[in-house]
Parts: C-alpha cells; sequence; structure tokens
C-alpha cells in the first residue's frame, strides 16, 4: 500500500512540476493544486499507514493496546488541505483578475508593454 | 504565566476590534497603532523577561512539550518580536498620512494586524507544524495586501509572489512529512534532541536541502530571490515597509533557528554551500541594484543585497559570525523599513520615485532630506551609523574565522553600497529639480521616519550593550541544549 501510495505521491509531485513551467495561466494553478495534494498524500504515507486501527482508547483502559493508527498525520493533513484549499482560491481569483486585465492566459505576456 | 502569548493575542485582539467596531477610516487608523504600540509594550516586557529568566516556553493548554504546541521566546526571537512591534507602529502611524481609501475600506488595517500575528507568531513557534501555520497566516494577509491594489502591474506582481510562496510552501510542507515520518516528532526541542543522537545522513542532507530551498525562496537568497525585485517596487510605501522589513527576515529568522538546531554537525560542504550562497546574494543583489532607475527598484535590490549579510552566519557557524548577522538583521529591519516609508513621501510629493520624477528635494523639503540621510548612510555603512557597526562586525567575524573570500565580498560589497546609496542621495535629494515645488507636505509623514532614524542613531550609542546582546543570543543559538532544556524540562515538571 505504501509503494502505490509513494508512487501516486510522485506522480503528482511530477505532474505539478510540469504543469508549473508550462505558460497557461491554468495550467499553473492545476499545478500547483496538484502539488500541495501530492504534498499532502506523502505527509500521510510518511506518518505510516496503519489498517483498521482507530487510535481510541477502549472503555475502562487507560492506554491503547496492540497497532493504532497515528493520529497526528492525519491531523497534519487536515489542516494543510484546509489552507491549501484555501491558498488555491485566491490564486484563482488572482489569476481570474490577471487574465481580465492581460487579456491572455500567456505567462509570458506579462510585463510587457509597460517598461 | 508568562509574557509569550501577548505579541500573538494582541494583534489578534486589535484585528477582531478593526473588524467589530465599524468606525471611520479615523477610528481604524487610532486602534491599529495603539494596537501596534500596545504589542511593542507586550513584546519590550517579553524581551526583558527573557533577559532575566532565560528562555522562556509556554506550553499551550498545558500539554507537555512533545504533544502540544509550544511557543519559545529565547534572546534571538525576542529581540526580533520587538522589532517586529516597532515596525508595526511604524507603519500604522504612517498611516494617518492617507492610505488609498478603497483599500482601507476593504480591511487594509485589518491584514496589517493579522500580518504582525503571523509574522510574530513565526518568531515564537517552538513546533515545526505550528511555524508553517504562522507563515502561511503571514503570508496570506501578504496576498491580500499585496492584491489590493489594481494597476496591471501590481497584479501581476502579486501573481508572481503568490505562485512562488506557494511552491516554496509546498516544499515546506514535504519536508514537514518527511521529518515527521523520520522521527515521529515536530517539536523543535525534541526533534533537536532526536538529531543529537543520529549520525548526518542521506536523510538529514535531503531535509537541510528542503528547508534551505523553502526559506530561500522566503528569504529571497540568491538563486531564489527573482520574486523580490519583481513585486516589492509596486507595493504602496506602508506594505512595502512592512514587508521589507518583516518577510524575508522571517525566513532568514527560520534557517538560522533550524540549521543550529538540527544540522550543526552537518558535513563542511553544506556549510561552505551556504557562504558561497551568501557571497552571491551579496554581489547580485547590489549589481542588481546598481543597474536600476527607480528609487524603489533599487531598494529592492539592496534588500536582496543585503539579505546575504544576514545569512553569512549561516555559513559560518562561528559564534561571533551569527552575532554578527542577527546584528545586521536587527539593524537591517529599521533601515530598510524606513526607506521603503520615505518613498512613500517621494511617491506622495512627486508622484513616482523614477529618478527623472525625483531631484531638488533638500530645496525644497530640507527636512525630509536630513531625516533621510540617517538611513541612507547608515545602509551605506558610513561610520559611525548602525550599518557600520554590522558591518564590521561581520568583517571580523569573517576574516577572524578565516573566510577570506567573503570577507573580501562583505567589504566589496560594502563599496558597492555605499555607491548606489550615495547615487540615490545625488539623484533625489541633490539634483537640480525642474520648478520649484511648493505644494504643503503633511507633517504626519516625517514621524514615522523620524522615530525610525532616531532608534537607528541610539544603535550607534548603544553599539556596545547591543553587540554584547547579540552574542548572547547567538551563543544560545549555538548551544541547543539550553533551548532542549527550557521545552522539554518544563514538560517533565508539569
Amino acid at each position: 500500500m505504501e509503494l502505490i501510495l509513494a508512487i501516486t505521491a510522485g506522480t503528482l509531485y511530477g505532474a505539478g512540476c510540469y504543469l508549473i513551467l508550462r505558460r497557461r495561466l491554468a495550467q499553473l494553478i492545476i499545478g500547483l493544486g496538484l502539488m500541495s495534494n501530492g504534498t499532502n498524500l506523502l505527509i500521510f504515507t510518511a506518518g505510516g499507514l496503519t489498517r483498521a486501527h482507530a487510535p481510541i482508547i477502549p472503555e475502562g483502559r487507560t492506554a491503547i493496546t496492540g497497532a493504532f493508527a497515528d493520529p497526528v498525520p492525519q491531523a497534519l493533513v487536515l489542516t494543510a488541505i484546509v489552507i491549501g484549499f484555501g491558498v488555491l482560491a485566491f490564486s484563482l481569483v488572482l489569476a481570474h483578475r490577471v487574465h481580465v486585465m492581460t487579456g491572455s492566459d500567456d505567462i509570458d505576456q506579462m510585463g510587457k508593454e509597460q517598461e | 504565566m508568562n509574557a509569550v502569548i501577548f505579541p500573538i493575542i494582541i494583534p489578534l485582539l486589535t484585528a477582531i476590534i478593526l473588524v467589530l467596531v465599524p468606525g471611520g477610516a479615523r477610528v481604524q487608523r487610532w486602534i491599529s497603532f495603539i494596537g501596534s504600540l500596545a504589542m511593542t509594550t507586550a513584546a519590550v516586557l517579553l524581551f526583558a523577561q527573557t533577559q532575566q529568566q532565560g528562555i522562556l516556553v509556554l506550553q499551550a493548554g498545558g500539554w507537555p512539550a512533545p504533544f502540544g504546541i509550544t511557543l519559545v521566546a529565547d534572546l534571538f526571537a525576542s529581540m526580533l518580536v520587538v522589532a517586529t512591534g516597532i515596525v508595526g507602529v511604524a507603519v500604522t502611524s504612517s498611516a494617518f498620512a492617507g492610505v488609498d481609501p478603497l483599500s482601507e475600506a476593504s480591511g487594509y488595517h485589518v491584514l496589517i494586524q493579522v500580518l504582525l500575528m503571523g509574522v510574530s507568531g513565526a518568531f515564537l513557534a517552538g513546533d515545526l507544524f505550528n511555524l508553517y501555520v504562522w507563515v502561511e497566516v503571514m503570508l496570506v494577509a501578504s496576498f491580500v495586501l499585496m492584491a489590493f491594489h489594481r494597476t496591471r502591474a501590481q497584479i501581476e506582481a502579486a501573481f508572481k509572489y503568490v505562485t512562488l510562496n506557494l511552491i516554496a510552501s509546498s516544499l515546506f510542507l514535504t519536508a514537514l512529512g518527511l521529518l515527521y515520518g523520520g522521527t515521529g516528532t515536530l517539536n523543535m526541542a525534541d526533534l533537536a534532541r532526536h538529531f543529537r543522537h543520529h549520525q548526518t545522513g542521506t536523510f538529514e542532507l535531503i531535509l537541510a536541502v528542503l528547508f534551505f530551498t523553502a526559506f530561500g525562496i522566503k528569504a529571497a537568497l540568491f538563486p531564489l530571490f527573482f520574486w523580490l525585485p519583481a513585486s516589492y517596487h509596486t507595493l504602496p510605501a506602508g506594505v512595502g515597509a512592512l514587508f521589507a522589513g518583516l518577510l524575508t527576515k522571517v525566513g532568514v529568522y527560520a534557517l538560522l533557528r533550524l540549521f543550529t538546531l538540527f544540522f550543526q554537525h552537518a558535513p563542511p560542504e553544506l556549510y561552505r554551500l551556504f557562504l558561497i550562497q551568501a557571497a552571491c546574494t551579496m554581489i547580485v543583489g547590489l549589481i542588481g541594484a546598481l543597474g536600476q532607475r527607480d528609487f524603489r527598484r533599487v531598494l529592492s535590490f539592496n534588500l536582496v543585497g543585503h539579505l546575504g549579510y544576514t545569512t553569512v552566519g549561516l555559513g559560518l557557524m562561528t559564534q561571533s559570525a551569527i552575532a554578527a548577522s542577527i546584528l545586521y538583521m536587527f539593524h537591517h529591519i529599521f533601515v530598510i523599513t524606513n526607506l521603503y516609508l520615505i518613498s512613500g513621501i517621494f511617491l506622495r510629493l512627486r508622484r513616482s520615485t523614477h529618478f527623472t520624477a525625483l531631484g531638488a528635494i533638500y530645496r525644497d523639503y530640507p527636512w525630509v532630506a536630513v531625516i533621510s540621510m540617517i538611513p541612507l548612510f547608515s545602509l551605506a555603512g558610513v561610520p559611525p551609523l548602525s550599518g557600520f557597526i554590522g558591518k564590521l562586525a561581520l568583517v571580523r567575524a569573517t576574516f577572524g574565522a578565516g573566510a577570506w573570500f567573503t570577507g573580501a565580498v562583505v567589504l566589496a560589497v560594502g563599496v558597492l553600497t555605499l555607491i548606489s546609496m550615495a547615487r540615490l542621495w545625488d539623484e533625489s535629494f541633490w539634483k537640480p529639480g525642474s520648478e520649484r515645488d511648493t505644494s504643503a507636505m503633511s507633517r504626519v509623514m516625517l514621524l514615522p521616519i523620524a522615530g525610525l532614524s532616531v532608534i537607528t542613531l541610539a544603535f550607534t550609542v548603544a553599539a556596545g550593550p547591543l553587540f554584547d546582546l547579540t552574542l548572547r543570543a547567538s551563543q544560545q543559538l549555538l548551544n541547543p541544549e539550553q533551548y532542549m532544556n527550557a521545552v522539554l524540562k518544563v514538560a517533565q515538571l508539569r
């Protein structure tokens, strides 16, 4: 399972990088999104995967016995997803403003006609 | 209960009050200003406490160290929090002279407070994920402040800035994920303890490079600085002053903190790389500055170049080099903030900061010229101003450590800075202007720059104690045991 998730995360990073290097605004934004999702998946996987053992202390005990899933990476991923989502939404709006202003979605057109 | 939390809580409360109390622009400006004053007071109190009691630790919610969120204030962090407060006061007081009404109506003051909260949170964080969150708080506020303005250049600059910072955040988060997978903790003291017991291997090197790239982008260091001169010159003066003074310093702070805590025993090649990077940052920044013909663009490139100075300590890892870097960083925060605020006066007087629009300020507004002289020549390193003291400390540290090449670069870049500043002085103040400018200038604009100039002068008077202070701060950084004991011992007591 780790291997599959690791390959998926790697693919997301790779695709994200490729798209960030493209010239079109929309592709750049999608690239950023893919990269942040790759990161989330990486945190989740690196934290260790455990199947079907919730980290809940059974009634009447004071500690967990046996294997359990580490809740910290999940909390981290949750926070990272929320932040990433907000920032991505913001950059979409910004990209829209850029598009309206320059009338083009070509990043290389930026910065021209103003020097 | 100690004072660690207040520099974070006060800007948050101020921001909330600003949202809840509608009032006109005047009321908002006063609330924001008083909030910043209160934050500075809290920061000074915190600084006094760290002087007396050593490293202060706050375990949020009473959860012991490796499990809960930890806030830590040592000398370095509390010094920077004081600087953050003072920059906040300067920027909020500069708003009294007028802010773009559109952005003021849509939350300019709130965002400034949120940004100050994020910056002081980042300085005080004792947990890496917490550091990430504070950096994001600060970045999101800066994104919105940057995108407020509607000219094409400003929107484009904001877009570049947002993209680069998103990539940097992704890299930082990647490093965090790997770090947690490898060590099972993100508490900085706990991690320092972990790295103490492990040989530096491939895993540590990968992390070091990821951290360096992520914070190198945020700190605008050599191969990664291009977003900064592409965006900072479009900012309105108050926002520019805030960003230039604080945002890149957070990156430098994080690098110094993480590398002294975790990677002190990394192979020397890594640190040689840092020295090369610092030298390149200095040289490229100043050469860029000499090629520009706009006051704010020259400042942006100077900012990049001088960030090189603040990372020399990172490359040498000796007590005197880190002390010199901290001293330079501290002085630079005030000086560069001041210069960006001065560019705001130029914008008001001449509608532009391009050299063609400037000139004869000395003839028309002698007081502006007299006050501006202090930060300009302090940045240039003219004795006895604070820049000279910082550079002297750096030169002594580099030659003392046998880093002849870096020392030579520090000296050469000092000369380039002098040329660049002399050019700014000549082009904006001395050059004969066209017709006599008689439009009245609001005296309020002079207050923040005069205040910051007085602080710069105070550095000269208090140079000895200040240098002792940075030596102690760097001693704390280089001996992470103190940091680890402070954080983890508190945990055992509870």
